[in-house]
C-alpha cells in the first residue's frame, strides 16, 4: 500500500487523457453533423481557416446558427449535409487540428481578460482612446467573453479576439452600442514584400468585416501594425502587477514591523523568508559590485528589482491561477531595462565616460574605433537585461504549454488511447518543467539584480591612476 | 525557405551557448574542487559569466525570429 500513489498516477492520467479526447471528440462530432464546405472568395490568399478552434473543446454553437447566412456577399460553393445544410456557415468549419504554436502564443498573450480555467472570467476595466471617436471606458464583460477568450458582442466598434480588444476596419459594421456577432475567422495572405499575414474577421449578420492588426505601443515594429486606438487598459499583465506590487507591500511591511518592534528577536515567520534573500542581494550583490561606500544609495533599486521580478517571476508560474506571464512580455522587461540605462548613465562619473569615448591606457588610433564599440555597449546592456529576462520566462512558459499540448497532439493521432498515452508523458515533463522553471524564476531576478549592480559599480568605480 | 534558415540560424546559435555555458560550469567545478572555500564567489562569477553568453544567445535567436 505504501506505493499505491504509484499506480494511482497513471490511472489518473489515464482517466484525465480519455475525457479531454472525448470532449474533443464531442466536439469534432458537433462540427460533423454541421457541415463541412469550402470557401470561395476569388481573393488571392492562399488558404483559409474558419472559425478556428484548437480541435481539442466541445464547442456552444448555440450563438452561431441565428445570422442571415445566406444573403452573405460571397458564393459559398462547396458540399455541405448534416441538419445545417445549406447555411454555407462558415463559422461550422472548424480546424479540427490542434495547433500548438497558436495555443501556445495565445497562452503567453497578454489579455483584456482575467481568465482561469476557462471557468472564471474576471472583466477587466478597458481604456480606449481613438483620435477620431475619443475616449471609451468599460468594463470588458460588455463583450460577452466565451470560449477561447472570443467576445461574442461588439461595443461601440470594438470587438474581442483571444483576449485582445480589436477594432472592426470595414465600414458598414455597426459603430454604437453593443450588437451580437459570430465567430472570428482568419486568412492568410501575401503582402507586398511576399510574406504571409494573418488578417482577422470577424462575421456579423453573414457578413465578414476585417479587424485591425492588434493593438502595439511598439509602431509595428513587431509585426502588430499602426491601430487606429489607442489601449490603456488595466489588462492581466498589468492586473497581475498590482497585486504582486500589493503582496509585496503587504509581506515587507509586516517584516520591517517586526524587526522594529522586536530588534533582538530571532526572525519569525514571514522574516525567516525575506531574510536571507535580502542579505544575499546585499551582501553577494550590492556589496561586493557598488562598494562598501556607496552601496546604500542603490540598495533600494536593487531590491525593488529582485523582489518585483521574483515575485511576478513566481506568479506567473502558480498552475490555474491564469498563468501570467509578465515578465515575459517584452513591454514590462523594456521600461525596467530603460530604468537600468538611466541610473547606469546619469550616475556615471568622470573615469567612466572616459573609459567609453577615450579609453585610456591603448594605442590611439584605438581609441575611436574602441569608441565606437563601447558606445553601442551604452544601449546593448540594457537591451540584454531587456531580452534575457523576456526570453528565459516566455520559454519557459512555452515550453510547459508545449508538453501538455502532447495530450492533444496525440489525442489528433491515435484517438483516445493517444491521449491517454499523451498524459502520462505530459504530466512527469510538466512537472519537470515547472520545477526548473522555480529555479529559473530566482536565477533570472537574481542575474537582473547582479548585471544592473555590476553596471552601476563599473559606472561609480574611482580608478586609481599612476 | 527563410524560416528554415532562421530555425537553423537558432540552433546554431544555442549550440554555440551551450559549449560556452558547458565550459564555464566545468571550470567552475574545477576551481570549486580546488578551492571549495571560494565556492560561493565562483559561483555568483559562474552565474554572471553564463549570463552575459546566453544573452548573446538570446540577441542571436531574436533576431532570427524576426528576419524569418
Amino acid at each position: 500500500m505504501r506505493y499505491i500513489h504509484y499506480i494511482l498516477l497513471p490511472v489518473f492520467c489515464l482517466l484525465i487523457g480519455a475525457s479531454l479526447n472525448a470532449q474533443s471528440k464531442k466536439g469534432v462530432e458537433d462540427l460533423k453533423t454541421i457541415q463541412q464546405h469550402k470557401f470561395d472568395h476569388g481573393d488571392e490568399h492562399d488558404h483559409d481557416h474558419h472559425g478556428h478552434d484548437h480541435g481539442s473543446h466541445g464547442h456552444d454553437h448555440s450563438s452561431h446558427d441565428h445570422s442571415g447566412h445566406k444573403h452573405g456577399s460571397h458564393d459559398h460553393a462547396g458540399h455541405s449535409h448534416g441538419k445545417h445544410a445549406g447555411h454555407g456557415d462558415p463559422c461550422g468549419h472548424h480546424d479540427e487540428k490542434y495547433d500548438p504554436t497558436g495555443t501556445a502564443i495565445h497562452h503567453i498573450s497578454d489579455a483584456n481578460v482575467y481568465s482561469i480555467l476557462e471557468l472564471v472570467r474576471i472583466p477587466l476595466p478597458t481604456f480606449l482612446y481613438a483620435p477620431k471617436a475619443g475616449w471609451e471606458v468599460f468594463m470588458s464583460n460588455k463583450f460577452k467573453i466565451g470560449h477561447h477568450e472570443d467576445g461574442h458582442m461588439s461595443h461601440n466598434g470594438y470587438v474581442m479576439h483571444h483576449g485582445s480588444v480589436y477594432r472592426v476596419v470595414t465600414p458598414g459594421f455597426p459603430l454604437e452600442g453593443n450588437h451580437e456577432h459570430d465567430c472570428f475567422t482568419h486568412k492568410t495572405v501575401k503582402d507586398e514584400k511576399g510574406k504571409d499575414k494573418v488578417i482577422d474577421y470577424v462575421m456579423y449578420g453573414g457578413k465578414e468585416y476585417q479587424l485591425e492588426a492588434r493593438s502595439t505601443f511598439d509602431g509595428g515594429i513587431l509585426g502588430g501594425g499602426i491601430t487606429s486606438f489607442y489601449d490603456f487598459s488595466i489588462s492581466k499583465n498589468v492586473l497581475s502587477m498590482m497585486l504582486v506590487a500589493l503582496i509585496l507591500f503587504f509581506l515587507f511591511r509586516s517584516a520591517a514591523r517586526a524587526y522594529k518592534q522586536h530588534p533582538n528577536r530571532a526572525p519569525k515567520g514571514i522574516q525567516n523568508f525575506l531574510e536571507p534573500m535580502f542579505l544575499f542581494i546585499r551582501d553577494e550583490v550590492a556589496i561586493p559590485f557598488i562598494g562598501e561606500k556607496k552601496y546604500m544609495k542603490y540598495l533600494p533599486l536593487l531590491m525593488s528589482i529582485f523582489f518585483f521580478i521574483l515575485g511576478l517571476n513566481l506568479w506567473g508560474q502558480v498552475p490555474f491561477l491564469g498563468s501570467t506571464n509578465v515578465t515575459g512580455n517584452l513591454t514590462l522587461t523594456l521600461v525596467l531595462a530603460v530604468i537600468v540605462f538611466f541610473v547606469v548613465n546619469l550616475s556615471g562619473n568622470k573615469d567612466y565616460w572616459k573609459h567609453v569615448f577615450w579609453m585610456p591606457g591603448v594605442p590611439t588610433f584605438v581609441k575611436p574605433l574602441l569608441a565606437v564599440v563601447e558606445g553601442m555597449g551604452l544601449f546593448i546592456k540594457p537591451l540584454t537585461l531587456m531580452l534575457r529576462l523576456a526570453g528565459n520566462i516566455s520559454a519557459g512558459h512555452i515550453a510547459i504549454l508545449s508538453f501538455i499540448g502532447l495530450i492533444f497532439i496525440f489525442g489528433d493521432l491515435y484517438g483516445t488511447m493517444g491521449s491517454s498515452i499523451g498524459t502520462l508523458l505530459s504530466v512527469p515533463l510538466t512537472l519537470f518543467m515547472l520545477a526548473i522553471e522555480l529555479i529559473v524564476a530566482f536565477v533570472q531576478a537574481f542575474v537582473f539584480t547582479i548585471l544592473t549592480a555590476s553596471y552601476i559599480g563599473a559606472a561609480i568605480e574611482e580608478h586609481e591612476h599612476h | 525557405m527563410t524560416g528554415t534558415l532562421a530555425a537553423i540560424g537558432a540552433g546554431i546559435s544555442v549550440i554555440g551557448a551551450g559549449i560556452g555555458i558547458g565550459m564555464i560550469g566545468g571550470k567552475a567545478m574545477d576551481a570549486i574542487a580546488r578551492q571549495p572555500e571560494a565556492s560561493g564567489d565562483i559561483r555568483s562569477a559562474m552565474i554572471l559569466m553564463a549570463a552575459f553568453i546566453e544573452g548573446a544567445a538570446l540577441i542571436a535567436i531574436l533576431l532570427s525570429i524576426f528576419m524569418s
